[in-house]
């Protein structure tokens, strides 16, 4: 084993770095444009959320050049300690937490807020990387299968109480990181012809659903019996449980959506499934974020020159909705540009973590790129009308020091690890 | 380790269709524009300049502006409020209260809009104190026109807002602006209303201004509207109105040294004030639905009526020019002129002088037809085929400014009609026109049509023997007097000032001792013609003839003209009786500042002619009638021969 020269940036991976800098650098330049008033003269003015964000971008490198000193060895053997670390940071907050917004999901300290949850997922991260890495482990027994589950679901639980949802669907993302080592691919295609069932049901109804989705069911045993793969004399209960099965989550899916879900979740699914049309409330969000994603045309209307943006016509437009900034002043050259640049950063890890060696790392730096993916998905698939609104920054463009600070985390953990692949320990 | 690929085609997969939808967004779909959520994230305020202010001659203010009150809300500004004694602030009920705030609501709960228009000033300065303590409800200023003499609504013309087709036509305008409609108004519209301010304000998602755009960097300034300087005599121009009273026609003066319209009057009129304020939209439904009076046609600039026998004149002045007669020249009159072998091919004549030599002195003032007829013919005649002869006169006649536009600052007019060899020849496809068949155009009468202003124009070439200048309104901007060369650059005649003189004197004899004798005015030398215009009208066909329009032109003083004018009086028979005291007074009236012919002035002030006017709409009505039941007939007939 050759001792690692001091000089901690030996095989770091610069493209990545160079991608994560130049979204920063374009979230900043976001966030400016999206909160900048004509009164503001400097750019370094604190009081100003583009000035606390410079700020935060300055801890984010602190934090990234902190991440990548520490030896590599450190993250997979204290993962458990960092994951616990970040639950108790969840649970702490039902006791310390400030409330924003009617979700207590801060911490106060002093000025500053920080939200645990963002970090929660770099723990999340190491332990199930840390769970999944252990030799022989097999995500096709159901105990392992559990015990994976268990790590992600904690977290999600505890986020969900705040509540926020969003954050949490971010844990649920991560079983794709599982399927990638190993777990049985029904889990994944019950997953989403699960969802697909669920949307299919909220579109058209109880009864259309099951008239249909039985009908389709039954065509697929006739042609199974047809090409004589089906003994329907012999297997018939199974067709029997198929059949009650997709029945009863049929009706639970219409009786939780009716008698479950909140008036607010019912709204949110409605207006995307075009049942309402509604653009004075809930909708509002979005239909405003589109209208000035539209409204910058093909090449924009510049840097600064968005009035859109300056009449603060799309709430929350520095944080969650902050892509409607990029579409309304660079237009569709801007959106595509950064969507490219997301896409090969996200691939960029993913080709990184194939690559590696140590199943640890492999595993860290795919739940990386999956975490990525998701916020970046769900993030601009609602931007653009596409996802129902849930409320998850974009990474690096959303104003706020904890998602920064927690992406910033997740990628340079995750270089750390890569630049020390070639050593055997 | 096919797993793996399953994030790879994911991410992929994903940002295609993200970029696919954003394609859609920002460069495929641009239904955004419609949405009523993309009321635009810029305010443009407008800045309203004063309109410029009218002056006649003389200096009097003819228009001026008011300000006007209108209460405005913004319904989701609203709070609770005190409707009963808002009402009653108001002085509306509170059913209309609830009505108006509905109507308002529907139209938009954001957007500001009219709740109550054009209060009073008194209820402003009452309101006004009381307004804080209705949120949501302010009031705001417009300025209206007002008229301190109410006179020349032809002339002045009013403002409207516009619509949705001028602003087609010109891209200054907001809908819903007001801008000039008619008259003074249309024509020197960018004169008067100067240039309006812009102000850019940034707003918000709540449609909440939040400041100016961009510094103000765009806004600009304001620029204040002209006030404008008639070339109308206000005192003419009422006298003339007054004089019409219960009569129908125009009057149009005209200083022949500059071609300034001292006066055009139309009657019936209306008192301008009518077309501002509250009752605005009820009046104007009012004037342009009274078919009958038809208050809001200009019938100095618009109606068209064969000149009569000062047209004559015309043709005497293209004699002497042609060199077909001399003053000199002598034809007799038999009772009319025999211009064909038929028996009824026989022009009559009222001069009174039978078979004595009438000169070209004693044609004019005893406006013998025979004498003209006789002078016309050799016209035609002198190039041996009518066709020639009819282009030649044409172009004369031309030359005196009618038959065509007269090319003044009045938004409408009329062409006139001068006859000539291609309209002939359309009329008799197959030739053989010749002067006898047109002769009715050596009296005035036959094709030729002219309006008012044309007759006043020509009148001031004669009395400028054989110029005019092109008559026009304005005389100053912003007391500066206005130097366009189109108004000061004389037009000439085709024909020499020479011939003009026997002219003068001829139409100087009508008052000495000929058909305007009644007419004279002590101290004042006045050449003039009296005219009486046929009065046809065809329906269904048949040709009616109602009682003659009675028609006079005059200049004055003969020698030094101040003013020339035209005086047509509908149904007034004799030129005579109604146009010659008119146009006599008038003349008085501005060279003196008065007059003295008490008995003759308040003949005319209170004389009407409504029974004539009624006479002439019962039988048109009766004709009408008579047509609407053959019509009815004919359908009968019609259906039963289907039937068979």
């Amino acid at each position: 084993m050759r001792k690692r020269e001091n000089n901690i940036f030996v095989g770091i991976d610069w493209v990545l770095i160079l991608l994560y800098l130049t979204l920063v650098f374009l979230g900043w330049i976001s966030i400016y444009a999206a909160t900048v008033s004509p009164s503001d003269t400097k750019i370094l003015d604190f009081s100003t959320l583009y000035g606390k964000h410079i700020q935060k971008i300055g801890f984010g490198l602190v934090l990234a050049i902190i991440a990548i000193s520490i030896d590599s060895k450190f993250y997979e053997r204290f993962s458990g300690v960092i994951y616990i670390i970040t639950l108790i940071a969840l649970v702490g907050l039902f006791l310390f937490g400030a409330n924003i917004n009617g979700a207590t999901s801060w911490y106060r300290i002093g000025g500053f807020t920080l939200q645990p949850s963002e970090f929660a997922k770099v723990g999340a991260a190491l332990a199930l990387a840390n769970f999944l890495s252990e030799p022989n482990r097999d995500l096709s027994t159901l105990k392992s299968q559990l015990n994976a589950f268990a790590i992600l679901l904690i977290p999600a639980v505890l986020i969900t109480l705040q509540p926020d949802a969003g954050s949490a669907l971010i844990y649920a993302s991560l079983i794709f990181v599982m399927y990638r080592e190993g777990l049985p691919a029904y889990y994944i295609v019950i997953g989403l012809s699960a969802i697909i069932l669920f949307v299919v049901t909220l579109a058209l109804g109880l009864k259309i659903t099951i008239l249909a989705v039985f009908g389709l069911i039954a065509l697929f045993f006739l042609y199974l019996i047809k090409n004589n793969n089906f003994a329907i004399k012999r297997e018939w209960p199974k067709l029997i449980a198929f059949y009650l099965c997709v029945g009863l989550f049929i009706f639970s899916v219409d009786y939780i959506y009716n008698n479950v879900f909140e008036k607010r979740h019912q709204d949110r699914f409605n207006i995307l499934l075009g049942k309402t049309a509604d653009t004075q409330g809930i909708g509002y969000n979005t239909d405003q974020s589109m209208i000035t994603i539209g409204s910058g045309g093909l090449t924009g209307k510049g840097f600064l020159e968005g009035d859109r943006t300056q009449g603060k016509f799309v709430p929350e437009q520095h944080t969650d909705y902050i892509f409607s900034t990029v579409g309304e002043e660079w237009g569709f050259l801007g959106t595509t540009a950064v969507i490219l640049l997301f896409t090969a950063f996200i691939l960029r890890i993913l080709t990184l973590a194939e690559r590696q060696k140590s199943r640890f790392s492999r595993i860290f730096g795919y739940a990386a790129a999956i975490i990525f993916f998701f916020h970046f998905m769900i993030n601009v698939g609602m931007v653009i009308g596409l996802l129902p609104t849930i409320g998850i920054p974009l990474p690096f463009f959303s104003y706020g020091g904890s998602s920064l600070w927690g992406f910033t985390l997740l990628v340079f953990i995750f270089i750390r690890l890569d630049a020390d692949k070639t050593y055997e320990w | 380790m096919e797993r793996k690929y399953l994030a790879y085609f994911s991410i992929i997969g994903i940002s295609i269709l993200f970029i696919l939808r954003l394609f859609y967004l920002q460069v495929i779909d641009t239904s955004y524009r419609n949405s009523p959520l993309n009321n635009s994230a810029v305010a443009i305020k407008y800045d309203y300049p004063k309109r410029g202010y009218i002056y006649d001659r003389n200096g009097v203010l003819l228009v001026a502006n008011q300000p006007s009150y209108d209460i405005m809300v913004i319904p989701q500004d609203v709070r609770e409020l005190d409707t009963i004694e808002f009402c009653d602030l108001l002085k509306i009920t509170k059913d209309d209260f609830v009505k108006r705030y509905k109507r308002a609501r529907n139209y938009s709960p954001r957007i500001p809009s009219v709740f109550l228009t054009q209060l009073s000033k008194e209820n402003y300065a009452f309101l006004q104190e009381k307004m804080y303590k209705y949120k949501g409800f302010y009031i705001q200023k417009r300025l209206l026109r007002q008229y301190p003499v109410k006179s020349a609504p032809n002339v002045l013309g009013y403002l409207g807002e516009v619509n949705e087709n001028d602003l087609k036509k010109n891209k200054y305008y907001q809908l819903g602006e007001i801008f000039g409609v008619n008259g003074i108004e249309k024509q020197y519209e960018e004169l008067l209303r100067g240039v309006k301010g812009v102000k850019f304000i940034q707003k918000n998602r709540f449609n909440k201004e939040i400041g100016p755009y961009k510094d103000g960097k765009y806004d600009t300034v304001p620029i204040i509207g002209k006030d404008l300087t008639l070339t109308i005599d206000s005192k003419l121009q009422q006298y003339g109105e007054q004089l019409m009273v219960n009569k129908r026609g125009g009057i149009v003066a005209i200083e022949p040294s500059s071609g300034e319209i001292l006066s055009l009057v139309s009657m019936p009129t209306y008192d301008p004030n009518m077309m501002v304020g509250r009752k605005r939209t009820v009046n104007s439904t009012l004037l342009f639905g009274d078919t009958i009076n038809r208050p809001m046609f200009d019938r100095g600039l618009l109606a068209q009526y064969p000149p009569g026998s000062p047209f004559k004149i015309i043709n005497a002045l293209i004699g002497l020019q042609e060199e077909v007669i001399t003053p000199e020249t002598h034809f007799y009159c038999y009772g009319g002129y025999k211009y064909g072998r038929a028996s009824n091919n026989f022009m009559g004549c009222h001069c009174g002088v039978y078979g004595s030599p009438i000169r070209l002195d004693r044609g004019i003032y005893k406006s013998c037809n025979a004498y003209f007829a006789n002078v016309y013919r050799r016209t035609i005649e002198k190039y041996g085929k009518a066709s020639k002869g009819t282009d030649v006169w044409n172009k004369h006649v031309e030359s005196f400014g009618l038959g065509n536009f007269l090319g003044t600052d009045l938004p409408t007019g009329k062409k006139g009609l001068v006859p000539d060899s291609k309209m002939y020849d359309r009329y008799y496809p197959g030739g053989g026109w010749r002067a006898p068949t047109i002769i009715s155009n050596s009296i005035g009468q036959g094709e030729v049509l002219t309006t008012p202003i044309q007759l006043a124009n020509m009148t001031a070439a004669i009395a400028n023997r054989g110029h005019f200048y092109t008559p026009h309104i304005l005389k100053k901007i912003d007391n500066k007097p206005i130097e366009i060369e189109a108004y000061t650059k004389p037009k000439h005649t085709t024909i020499d000032p020479e011939h003009f003189e026997p002219i003068v004197e001829g139409m100087f004899n009508v008052f000495e001792k000929g058909t305007a004798q009644g007419s004279r005015v002590k101290g004042i030398s006045i050449g003039g013609k009296t005219g009486t215009a046929e009065n046809f009208a065809s329906f269904n066909g048949k040709r009616f003839q109602f009682k003659d329009h009675s028609v006079f032109v005059a200049f004055a003083p003969v020698n030094d003209p101040k003013i020339a004018i035209a005086v047509f009086v509908e149904n007034g028979y004799w030129g005579s009786r109604w146009a010659g005291p008119i146009a006599t007074l008038m003349i008085e009236k501005y060279l003196k500042g008065e007059t003295n012919r008490a008995w003759l002035e308040k003949r005319m002030l209170e004389g009407s002619l409504q029974d004539e006017y009624d006479a002439q709409l019962a039988v048109e009505k009766a004709a009408r009638e008579e047509y609407r039941k053959e019509q009815e007939l004919l359908k009968e007939q019609q259906l039963a021969q289907k039937g068979e």
